[in-house]
């Protein structure tokens, strides 16, 4: 079965109407099939597109978009906490829950995405998961494909939709701290949103020289960006439903028609590799963590293999 | 047995049967350990129990009124739930007084399994609001709370005010930065997951290398996690307690966190009096000297505490991570 392309939630602090003139060119011209809207991130940034998000939705629902509202994936705060109880109980837009404070304002039952923040490792999880009314889940980045294979039978089986992150960078860590602030002597209360400096995340380079990671506000990324273009036949034969982008600062529309020529079984591996080229991304590509090896690390003979 | 009507037990770490019993001798009400095997988040080489060496650990400690707490608190994979299952049983077999555990595939088994144990949710778990704790107790039972390390004390006060569960807060040792069961720095740099194996930064994939200035790096998985110059003396090299550079701090800083230990030994009374049930000490991967010294001081400290006298604290800094001291988020949100 081909698989679902999906647009994940922008990570970074982009500005409002950044974010929207993204959304609507997204919604013409970008050949995905669900887009996930709303922060995942910092609370402190939500009241800059909140106010947006119905009208963004409509818009992208004119596209022919599905559009899945995300949560929070840190909540310790009242404002987090009415955050995740507003959208258990707003009916309007399809959720995805980010941490169990949403879990726990879920009516019973309610049907609900799980997001990449909310650690289903493992079948047993899974299960446990649909039985509260999960239809859809998006795996950790970390997961191998090893792992993966085996999930995708027991969401077949269940009935449920089962997503992997097959671009852009993966999120490595979550902290109370604020990583953006701290850099510029500042604390997460009195940051002036200092992480709007950076749209596509600010370097942590070793004092070696090596690229390593990048910091988002509370956030801690990969340096380089997930590519998993190779592995997208593999992935529709295993039976992975869906194959989340993520928003990066560079052509994502592209980029999604890149992958929509893979999953369409368009041109060759060859081709795509070339086009991705010609974007020339700020950092280099990863594999690693599908095919169970350091996170950074490109396997290149095992994709290849897998093509 | 754990009633939760202890206030101020205090839980200690044991990596090994020796250090369980140092535990129990200095003092330690509960003690905290975990299998050999990728079912608990301190996997490392030379740590941990054999099945025999936990029922043995779990008789010295019931002998002395001590208890055991066994850590299934890491996150399995699909395929390989049936060791976190095995542990679980063998566990219930062997008569520890709690589990802690993390992922949910877990706790359910445990508590459709093991209805009788008490379920603690473990750090690894995240759940740091009143909300996130409260679905592990509708869900699963959960009796007992570890929260993270990243709450002031007024704010540990308004949870428990929401919650029906004991809390745990850490009170020494290893000041952890990062939201915890949510980090993959390790996985990235070496291939090893803290989540699915149980490792943090895992000496195997250490190495230190000295330029010819005398410069030495010190690496993870060839990722150069700090430098020290000549007169330094080079630390471990943990991911987030390293020192890094970018346009806004080219020198090199410790973007996350210094390499600092937690300790909270002068706000015992602030937290007992917010509602904090048990204290814990980190540490399973430390010494059975460090586990003395460790216990028995905050055995003290927690007597006098409860006696009504003022804590006198033997100095404890010598035993912290670059002798350096922190009260971290529990004294002020500008930590964050």
């Amino acid at each position: 079965m081909k698989p679902r392309l999906t647009l994940g939630p922008i990570q970074y602090f982009w500005d409002a109407d950044t974010k929207r003139d993204f959304y609507a060119r997204i919604a013409d011209e970008a050949p995905v099939d669900t887009v996930y809207l709303g922060e995942n991130v910092c609370s402190k940034r939500q009241p800059f597109f909140d106010q947006h998000i119905e009208e963004v939705a409509e818009r992208l629902t004119r596209g022919g978009k599905r559009v899945v509202h995300s949560g929070l994936a840190e909540v310790m705060l009242k404002r987090e906490r009415k955050s995740c109880a507003d959208m258990a109980e707003q009916g309007m837009l399809e959720i995805e829950v980010n941490n169990a404070a949403g879990l726990f304002h879920l009516p019973e039952g309610k049907p609900h995405r799980v997001g990449p923040y909310m650690n289903a490792y493992g079948e047993e999880t899974i299960a446990w998961m649909v039985s509260k009314g999960a239809t859809h889940v998006t795996v950790p980045t970390e997961l191998p494909g090893s792992s993966v294979e085996v999930l995708a039978k027991t969401a077949a089986k269940l009935g449920i939709g089962l997503e992997v992150q097959v671009f852009g960078r993966a999120c490595l860590a979550t902290s109370a701290r604020c990583y953006h602030a701290r850099a510029y002597g500042r604390t997460k209360d009195n940051c002036q949103f200092v992480c709007e400096e950076h749209s596509d995340g600010m370097e942590l380079n070793t004092r070696d020289g090596q690229s390593f990671l990048r910091v988002n506000g509370i956030q801690t990324m990969s340096h380089s960006y997930v590519n998993l273009f190779a592995e997208v036949p593999a992935m529709a034969a295993m039976g992975v439903t869906d194959l989340r982008l993520m928003p990066q600062d560079t052509d994502m529309i592209e980029v999604a028609r890149i992958f929509d020529d893979i999953r369409d079984g368009r041109g060759d591996m060859e081709t795509a590799q070339a086009r991705f080229d010609a974007l020339s991304f700020v950092a280099p590509p990863s594999n690693g963590f599908w095919h169970g090896e350091a996170g950074h690390r490109r396997i290149t003979a095992k994709a290849a293999a897998l093509a | 047995m754990i009633t939760g009507d202890v206030v101020g037990e205090l839980v200690c770490p044991a990596g090994t049967p020796a250090s369980l019993r140092t535990a129990v001798d200095a003092g330690a009400d509960s003690i905290y350990c975990g299998f050999q095997n990728a079912t608990n988040a301190r996997n490392f080489p030379g740590l941990n129990f054999t099945p025999k060496e936990l029922a043995g650990a779990v008789d010295y400690a019931h002998e002395r009124g001590a208890n055991v707490l066994l850590a299934l608190n890491s996150y399995p994979p699909a395929g390989k739930f049936e060791l976190w299952r095995e542990a679980a049983d063998l566990g219930a077999e062997l008569d520890v007084d709690a589990y802690i555990v993390a992922d949910m595939g877990v706790a359910r088994y445990i508590s459709e399994k093991h209805p009788d144990r008490r379920l603690h949710l473990s750090v690894q778990a995240a759940a740091a609001s009143p909300d996130a704790i409260n679905y592990y107790v509708r869900e699963f039972g959960v009796k007992r709370v570890v929260l993270p390390r990243i709450l002031t004390i007024p704010e540990i006060h308004e949870i428990k005010a929401e919650i029906s569960a004991e809390i745990e807060t850490f009170i020494f040792g290893n000041h952890g930065l990062m939201v915890e069961g949510r980090c993959s720095l390790t996985n990235y740099a070496t291939g090893l997951s803290t989540n699915m194996d149980g490792v943090c930064s895992p000496a195997h994939l250490v190495e230190y290398v000295k330029d010819s200035a005398g410069n030495m790096s010190s690496q993870l998985g060839g990722y150069t996690i700090d430098r020290f110059g000549p007169d330094e003396s080079a630390g471990y090299p943990t991911i987030c307690k390293g020192r890094y550079c970018n346009e806004v701090q080219p020198d090199g800083y410790y973007a996350f966190e210094e390499p600092i230990s937690l300790n909270l030994s002068k706000l015992l009374p602030d937290l007992m009096e917010a509602g904090v049930t048990a204290f814990k000490i980190e540490g399973r991967q430390r010494s059975r000297a460090y586990v003395r010294k460790v216990v028995s001081a905050f055995r003290a400290a927690v007597d006098d505490v409860r006696a009504g006298r003022d804590p006198k604290l033997a100095d404890l800094v010598a035993l912290t991570e670059g002798q350096k001291q922190t009260e971290g988020a529990f004294k002020t949100k500008k930590w964050r």
